[in-house]
């Protein structure tokens, strides 16, 4: 198995509460890694790390390493760019939020914000980004009519190619089902199936069910620490840890 | 002590008087709604009543036609294109200032700025709308035309390019405040959106929050044109009062209100043809400001459907 990633000993802070407590774990490429636990215990939050997100708020402190492989580069020193990190580290929120502009130009967004201006390599990128999205069909005949237009499962999964437009390194997916509808959801756990076969993925979600189904590799956090990483076929049927299995026995969270 | 309620029966006294107070009030909201209404129309009617007696005298052809508008000489003309020309002219130079600069004010305040910072540029800023306008047109006319006299010694001294600029700065204000509000109403989830996918803080702001909030814009830029239409001291202190067809910044001209404000100073007879120019003039700016805000509510509706 070929490390993406991995997370060494983090711990993370903001305006001086400690929010991650010494949390490690590897990221596999091409498989998709599964964040779970009770609201407040920091998945988000560490999901936020690897495009440096947090950011933008100040008054942060990372200490600690997300090391990106295969060059072993720490993307949370000091002397990295957070806006080169999220170059390379794709990201699709909660919330569908596609840019009030056409379904062209928000997939082009990340391109020529890439400096890319050749019209062809665009016009070839979304057609392959959207079909790798599963919405090329539905959109084909409309890309220059307005992205809000759509559905909420479709505005997501213009989200997905909006990311995967710029071929990220690793993408990342903030509880991505929580706003839409069941059939929405199981064409995106679908989508997100096929899509490890070209882009790793670290996803947060509150449904487990989701994390079984989907996620190879699931990890379960609690009180900003890292109780349990593994196989999701073993965190969900033979967890090692009494919290674990308390959680996805429904006994909290 | 328990709570209790019982139904009432609709012929109850209780019942009666409560409903009776209900419509009460009703009816005063709805007369109060009513009265701003009413007097938009009183003003519309006498505005019409007044100036309609004047095209028996003039025709429409030549009011429109003409070029010079001299009411008060011996061989009056009244072409109304000559004090259109003055209101345009003076308006495009102050919304050459303002836009660009009350929409990159806007941006930083929105965007850029700390919390703590924006507490003290935005009262700053709003304070330029709180100066009374006589003192900017005298600031217009007794310091920025000597300024620019230094770099164009041809200006008059009254002249049009001064009482737009000082008009622009005066309108700043209105554009950043209330296009600042609107970029700051959009969702946080979009500029997260933009910035998650490498773009910088430029990018973000003039490629997604500026397009994202542009209804909202487009309302503070019409609120903008209105005001710089509608200026009058500003443009009576410092632009002169020199009817001119013309687009020229350097020399003087006088707009549709700066000649309502020199005429009405003067003892017309009532009902005179004179008097009645009055009643024209302003006419006309009624129908210019109507027209812009028509033209940018139908912008913001656009937008409001594209985008929602």
């Amino acid at each position: 198995m070929v490390k993406k990633a991995e997370v060494v000993n983090l711990n993370f802070s903001y305006t001086d509460k400690r929010i991650l407590n010494g949390v490690s774990l590897p990221i596999y490429e091409n498989r998709i890694t599964a964040l779970i636990g009770p609201s407040g215990c920091g998945k988000t939050t560490l999901l936020r790390c690897f495009n440096r997100m947090h950011d933008l708020y100040g008054a942060i402190q990372y200490d600690g390493k997300i090391n990106l492989f295969p060059d072993e580069l720490n993307i949370l020193s000091d002397e990295i760019d957070p806006i080169e990190v999220r170059m390379k580290i794709g990201m699709v929120f909660q919330k569908p939020n596609p840019f009030p502009k056409s379904i062209y130009e928000n997939i082009a967004y990340g391109l020529r914000v890439r400096g890319v201006k050749k019209k062809s390599f665009i016009d070839e990128k979304i057609e392959d980004s959207l079909k790798k999205a599963s919405l090329w069909n539905e959109v084909s005949d409309r890309l220059n009519s307005s992205a809000t237009s759509l559905s909420g499962g479709q505005q997501q999964r213009l989200c997905i190619a909006r990311a995967l437009a710029t071929e990220p390194d690793i993408l990342l997916l903030d509880e991505p089902t929580s706003a839409l509808d069941p059939i929405s959801t199981a064409h995106i756990e679908e989508l997100v199936t096929e899509l490890k076969k070209s882009v790793t993925i670290v996803m947060v979600t509150h449904n487990l069910h989701q994390a079984a189904r989907t996620a190879d590799y699931t990890s379960f956090m609690y009180l900003g620490e890292m109780i349990e990483f593994g196989e999701s076929s073993q965190i969900f049927t033979n967890p090692k840890e009494q919290k674990t299995e308390n959680y996805i026995t429904g006994r909290f969270g | 002590m328990a709570i209790r309620s019982e139904f009432s029966t609709p012929q109850s006294l209780k019942r009666r008087l409560r409903n009776f107070k209900e419509s009460l009030i009703g009816l005063s909201l709805f007369l109060c709604a009513l009265s701003s209404v009413l007097i938009t129309f009183g003003v519309i009617y006498t505005l019409i009543s007044e100036a309609l007696p004047f095209f028996k005298d003039v025709s429409l052809k030549n009011f429109i036609l003409d070029r010079e508008w001299t009411p008060l000489f011996e061989n009056p003309q009244y072409g109304i294109l000559t004090l259109m020309s003055g209101t345009f002219l003076t308006t495009a130079i102050a919304l050459t200032i303002a836009i660009p600069l009350g929409t990159v004010a806007a941006v930083f305040l929105s965007e850029y700025c700390s919390h703590r910072a924006r507490e003290i540029f935005k009262p700053l800023l709003e304070l330029l709308a709180a100066v009374p306008t006589v003192v900017y047109g005298y600031f217009a006319l007794l310091f920025i035309t000597p300024l620019l006299q230094k770099i164009i010694p041809s200006l008059e001294s009254f002249n049009a390019l001064s009482a737009g600029l000082v008009m622009g700065i005066m309108i700043i204000p209105y554009i950043s405040s209330l296009s600042e509000d609107a970029m700051r109403a959009v969702p946080l989830h979009l500029r997260e959106g933009s910035l998650a996918m490498g773009a910088s803080k430029l990018q973000t702001s003039f490629n997604v929050i500026v397009p994202a909030a542009f209804s909202g814009i487009a309302s503070a830029y019409v609120l903008g044109i209105s005001r710089a239409l509608g200026e009058t001291m500003v443009v009576a202190i410092a632009a002169g009062l020199q009817p001119r067809l013309s687009l020229n910044p350097l020399e003087s001209t006088q707009t549709l209100t700066a000649y309502i404000v020199q005429v009405s100073m003067g003892d017309l007879p009532q009902g005179s043809i004179g008097y009645r120019t009055i009643y024209v003039a302003g006419l006309v700016l009624l129908i210019l400001t109507l027209t812009f805000n028509l033209i940018g509510q139908n912008i913001r509706a656009r937008m409001e459907n594209k985008y929602k």
